[in-house]
């Protein structure tokens, strides 16, 4: 059969998970990342990220928003896909998703970017006109009240959302790690170090994609970046990357001291079908060579242009390996036989409901959500704004 | 009274998250199907509508009421266990019809090596040939009567003693 080496049972032949449940975990580490991202600020008092405080906040709505879409295209049933919202259950912990999505989502993500947007919002709904100023009414719940007593509690109860908010990022994306650690028929996912390494990877690639953005959207509209805030989130990405390697390489150690039963088909599959993908590109060119650009910083003196192009290329470089290291553990995980004797092939399609071009239709919108987003709520001081003539960030 | 009214917001907030709460086990009780949770947690009548789907395969018994010489023959060889619709697959519209609906011509160079083709995780006691060098291609049938595989002597030696 092409495609197909050795012996292979007759279920494992055609993949199950394609390449929108790798988007799957991918979108939902964005979120996680760039919402503790977002904490440092809020709760740890890291002035120097202020600048990408909200935006962080932004981005990972707007990724939130898309996570589920993945699941419910590959659940293929548009007229019943919903229910997995409406039909939670503590039984499987895929029927869990119910209650960490709208948890995060309600509880954590929209209160509080409510709570820090409130005196925007009020003063827009009193300088904007037309279609945007009923926005911002139906935004403000029918509460003009920014008086400085009403702000300070805002204040304080956007901070309290914060602090739940950071075990609730773990949790978001922790669980998505359960997921797959928790298949124990399955040995290239089943470890305990699996949320683990979710989490810590989510981070990284949460804090590459707003680094990346600020920088991004700062130049685009012709403003100086904060290098003090870009050396800062750039070292927090350098630090929490060598956890997650680190994560990763005793995972690694761990498997190959172990050497149990699954552990000569899995290294034959890791050499042979994964090597791309996961030697060169998750772990070179996605892992040690950012590594190695950010070292570079820490160490180097270096003038501010070559930090940017570095910071650039670094960011840009961690999605794609924390985007491989998703591809990895999802299509991984179903290239090799449960016989240990036989290894598939996953062929993607082009123009599928599960196939390459609805992929990129999904990496894509989270951009223009997060577009639409920044002009509905700038993230920047109104000074530059120019759309908030008498407000200031409520903290 | 002034934190009270400071906090004004946030009660409306409160009313906001209650009346959503509220519309979502309304639409909840609206959008999830009558029968779900009535076995376990998914749909009940799924089970239903699975089991009223048209059945594909005749079964055994019905090819064995018109195909007895076919039978016969199987009954010498070593697929003698090995259902019609394993190899001819689900012929339950010929078993109705007979008449109008015949099975597919099969190609022999394509199905038998499915389960023939040598493989170092078959067990070493199952009949397996590596094909390319077995038949360089030409169909099994050519040589081996799929019903009763096995090449006799008569065969072989084109009746000739």
């Amino acid at each position: 059969m092409p495609g197909v080496e050795g012996f292979m049972y007759p279920n494992e032949v055609e993949l199950q998970w394609s390449v929108l449940i790798v988007l799957y975990p991918f979108l939902t580490g964005l979120v996680a990342g760039a919402f503790i991202l977002a904490s440092l600020e809020r709760v740890f008092q890291v002035q120097a990220v202020k600048p990408t405080y909200r935006l962080a906040l932004l981005t990972a709505l707007a990724f939130l928003l898309v996570a589920p879409l993945p699941l419910q295209l590959h659940l293929g049933h548009p007229e019943r896909s919903y229910e997995m919202y409406l039909t939670p259950h503590r039984t499987s912990a895929m029927a869990m998703f119910g209650f960490v999505y709208l948890w995060y989502l309600m509880a954590v993500l929209l209160l509080e970017i409510w709570l820090d947007y409130r005196r925007d919002i009020v003063v827009l709904s009193q300088s904007t006109t037309g279609w945007k100023r009923l926005i911002y009414r139906v935004m403000t719940l029918g509460s003009s009240n920014i008086d400085e007593h009403a702000l300070a509690i805002d204040e304080r109860v956007g901070w309290l959302v914060t602090l739940i908010g950071i075990p609730s990022a773990f949790l978001l994306h922790g669980y998505v790690g359960f997921i797959f650690g928790s298949v124990k028929a399955n040995p290239w996912w089943s470890s305990p170090l699996m949320p683990v390494v979710f989490i810590f990877s989510a981070m990284v690639s949460g804090i590459a994609l707003v680094m990346l953005i600020y920088m991004l959207v700062t130049w685009s509209r012709k403003e100086a970046i904060d290098m003090h805030c870009v050396d800062t989130v750039a070292s927090y990405l350098f630090y929490t990357f060598i956890i997650d390697f680190s994560l990763e390489m005793l995972d690694l150690i761990h498997r190959i001291y172990e050497s149990d039963e699954s552990f000569r088909s899995l290294d034959f599959m890791v050499h042979t079908k994964l090597y791309m993908s996961h030697i060169v590109v998750q772990i070179m060119l996605g892992t040690v060579a950012p590594i190695l650009l950010l070292a570079l910083t820490q160490v180097l003196k270096l003038s501010e242009m070559a930090r940017k192009r570095i910071y650039v290329l670094a960011g840009c470089l961690t999605l794609i390996g924390i985007f491989a290291m998703r591809w990895n553990v999802v299509i991984g995980g179903q290239l090799f036989s449960k016989s240990f004797l036989g290894y598939t092939t996953y062929k993607m399609g082009l123009i599928t409901r599960e196939g390459l071009l609805v992929a990129i239709v999904l990496m894509v919108l989270p951009l223009v959500i997060l577009w639409v987003l920044v002009k509905l709520l700038p993230p920047w001081p109104e000074k530059s704004s120019g759309s908030l003539p008498d407000a200031a960030p409520a903290h | 009274m002034n934190a009270f009214k400071d906090a004004g917001h946030l009660f409306r907030l409160a009313a906001v998250f209650v009346a959503g709460g509220m519309a979502f086990v309304g639409v909840r009780a609206f959008l999830v199907p009558k029968s779900f949770g009535q076995y376990g947690h998914y749909r009940g009548n799924a089970m239903a509508e699975i089991a009223a789907r048209p059945v594909n395969f005749a079964g055994h018994q019905a090819c064995e009421d018109c195909h007895a010489d076919v039978l016969e023959k199987k009954k010498s060889g070593k697929h003698v266990h090995v259902n019609c619709e394993a190899c001819h697959g689900p012929l339950a519209k010929h078993a109705d019809d007979p008449g109008s609906i015949q099975p597919a011509k099969l190609d022999t160079a394509v199905l038998c090596v499915r389960c023939h083709e040598a493989n170092i995780a078959k067990p070493k006691t199952f009949p397996q040939v590596v094909s390319a060098d077995h038949s360089s291609g030409l169909p099994c049938d050519t040589c081996h009567q799929p019903h009763s595989p096995a090449i006799t002597a008569e065969e072989t030696t084109g009746g000739k003693k």
